[in-house]
């Protein structure tokens, strides 16, 4: 119970970190926090987030962000199955490989999601779109300690 | 329990699941616009989230308004008076400029304009979204907001609101690629239509003809044909025209005269036709009685 409760706080304060307001310069280079966390808990318990999960948080995103709903849930949800399929694999890599690996994934939910916009409102293409992939990949270590010490101190299995 | 062999569906089929609720949702939401009401609800259920959120930057407002020195406030005191002062004199003009333009309509038997209801907002979130520019505010269906009424700010219009929750609403920016604005130019009157194009410092104006007249640093305001927006408030300044003339169109950009990156407070407006229908009514009791 208790343990459910903490995977439910990583996920608010991710939720309450992607729409903290920053100055616009920062803005761009805003990290996935959400994903992040969502990957991090992907890999160390599957059984626990997966798929559905991911497309719940990435609802609740969309309605955050204002975004036309289910275009986050469906992007998170394709970035979490990659990892959802292939996590006994990557939980052997180490922790830059995996920072790779998460900022592929990140530029794939990017770009996934700048596809179903572009098909819904003719957005058109920034490379700043692409910016909080390299924040990502360099939280992503910072993230994975971090959230691999509050597994370890709350016994979350 | 961590189980060796996993129960449930399986990933694909999961995937399956969610892409095809992501897909109804967009379906319903952008074609159908069938969320309008359960936003105003899912609006309303994130605003703790949104409030929390800010609640570091208010936190760094707070201190930095509590941490002025003294000379601060005084020098700030100071310009404050002085405004004041030259603002209640263009006020008294104002209200003479205003009881002879009443005085004038009426002689011409058009209606007289009267003043609009207005409310103080604060910045509530900024998105972080790059394909989308909103602002989310603190006031809700709780104090009257509506759903399309007016925001603007000191200098000109800002948007409208797009979502109403109870205790905060979203508004959708002007430079919002699908928002546009009918305007006019100040200096002649030719009627043009902003659009936004997800810049926040551009609005593109098109199908101008090349006759028109039209000039850089030309002020456009609020035509108020649309209905949404109250006429005669400043809109944008334009700032390109190319006049290709192997092109169909003239090419106009305008910048936005709101701050739109800048945005603290915002001014909510209420047009005065809720009022003016009911007094209408009350007219026509009158007569009937």
């Amino acid at each position: 119970m208790t343990s459910r409760l903490i995977i439910l706080l990583t996920f608010l304060v991710a939720l309450m970190a992607s729409i903290m307001p920053l100055p616009l310069s920062v803005d761009a280079f805003r990290p996935d926090w959400v994903l992040v966390v969502l990957l991090y808990w992907c890999l160390a318990l599957p059984a626990r987030v997966n798929v559905i999960s991911a497309g719940v948080l990435g609802f609740i995103l969309d309605v955050l962000l204002g975004s036309t709903l289910g275009v986050h849930a469906g992007a998170m949800a394709v970035a979490v199955y990659i990892v959802a399929g292939n996590y006994q694999k990557i939980r052997n890599f180490s922790v830059w490989q995996q920072a790779l690996i998460v900022g592929v994934l990140s530029a794939l939910y990017h770009l996934i999601v700048f596809w179903l916009q572009r098909f819904l409102t003719d957005a058109v293409f920034l490379p700043s779109y692409l910016y909080p992939v390299f924040t990502t990949i360099i939280l992503w270590p910072w993230a994975f300690l971090l959230l691999r010490k509050i597994r370890r101190n709350f016994r979350i299995s | 329990m961590n189980p060796i062999f996993k129960h449930g569906p399986s990933p694909q089929h999961r995937l399956i699941l969610v892409l095809f609720c992501s897909a109804l949702l967009i379906f319903f939401d952008h074609k159908m616009n069938s969320f309008e009401s359960a936003r105003g609800f899912l609006q309303s259920m994130v605003s703790p989230l949104q409030y929390l959120a800010t609640a570091p930057k208010q936190l760094m407002n707070w201190a930095a308004e509590n941490m002025v020195t003294r000379r601060q406030l005084i020098a700030d005191n100071e310009q404050y008076k002085i405004n004041e002062l030259t603002f209640h004199e263009q006020a008294l003009q104002l209200a003479i400029i205003k009881r002879e333009n009443d005085r004038l309509r009426a002689l011409l038997a058009s209606p007289l304009r009267a003043d609009a209801k207005k409310m103080v907002a604060e910045i509530l979130a900024v998105d972080s979204d790059p394909y989308t520019h909103q602002v989310v505010i603190n006031r809700g269906a709780n104090d009257g907001v509506y759903e399309g009424q007016a925001v603007i700010d000191d200098e000109g219009i800002v948007g409208q609101i797009l979502h109403v929750g109870t205790t905060s609403s979203r508004v959708l920016l002007i430079t919002d690629v699908t928002h546009a604005v009918p305007v006019r130019i100040s200096r002649n009157g030719v009627r043009l239509i902003a659009s936004g194009v997800g810049v926040i410092d551009t609005l593109t104006h098109n199908h101008v003809p090349h006759s028109t007249d039209i000039r850089v640093g030309d002020t456009l305001v609020s035509s108020g044909l649309g209905g949404k927006f109250p006429e005669g408030y400043p809109v944008a300044k334009v700032s390109v025209v190319r006049q290709d003339e192997s092109r169909a169109f003239s090419q106009i950009q305008s910048q936005p005269v709101a701050k739109i990156d800048r945005l603290r407070y915002v001014l909510l407006l209420w047009p005065e036709q809720e009022r003016a229908p009911a007094t209408a009514k009350l007219d026509n009791k009158a007569v009937n009685e």
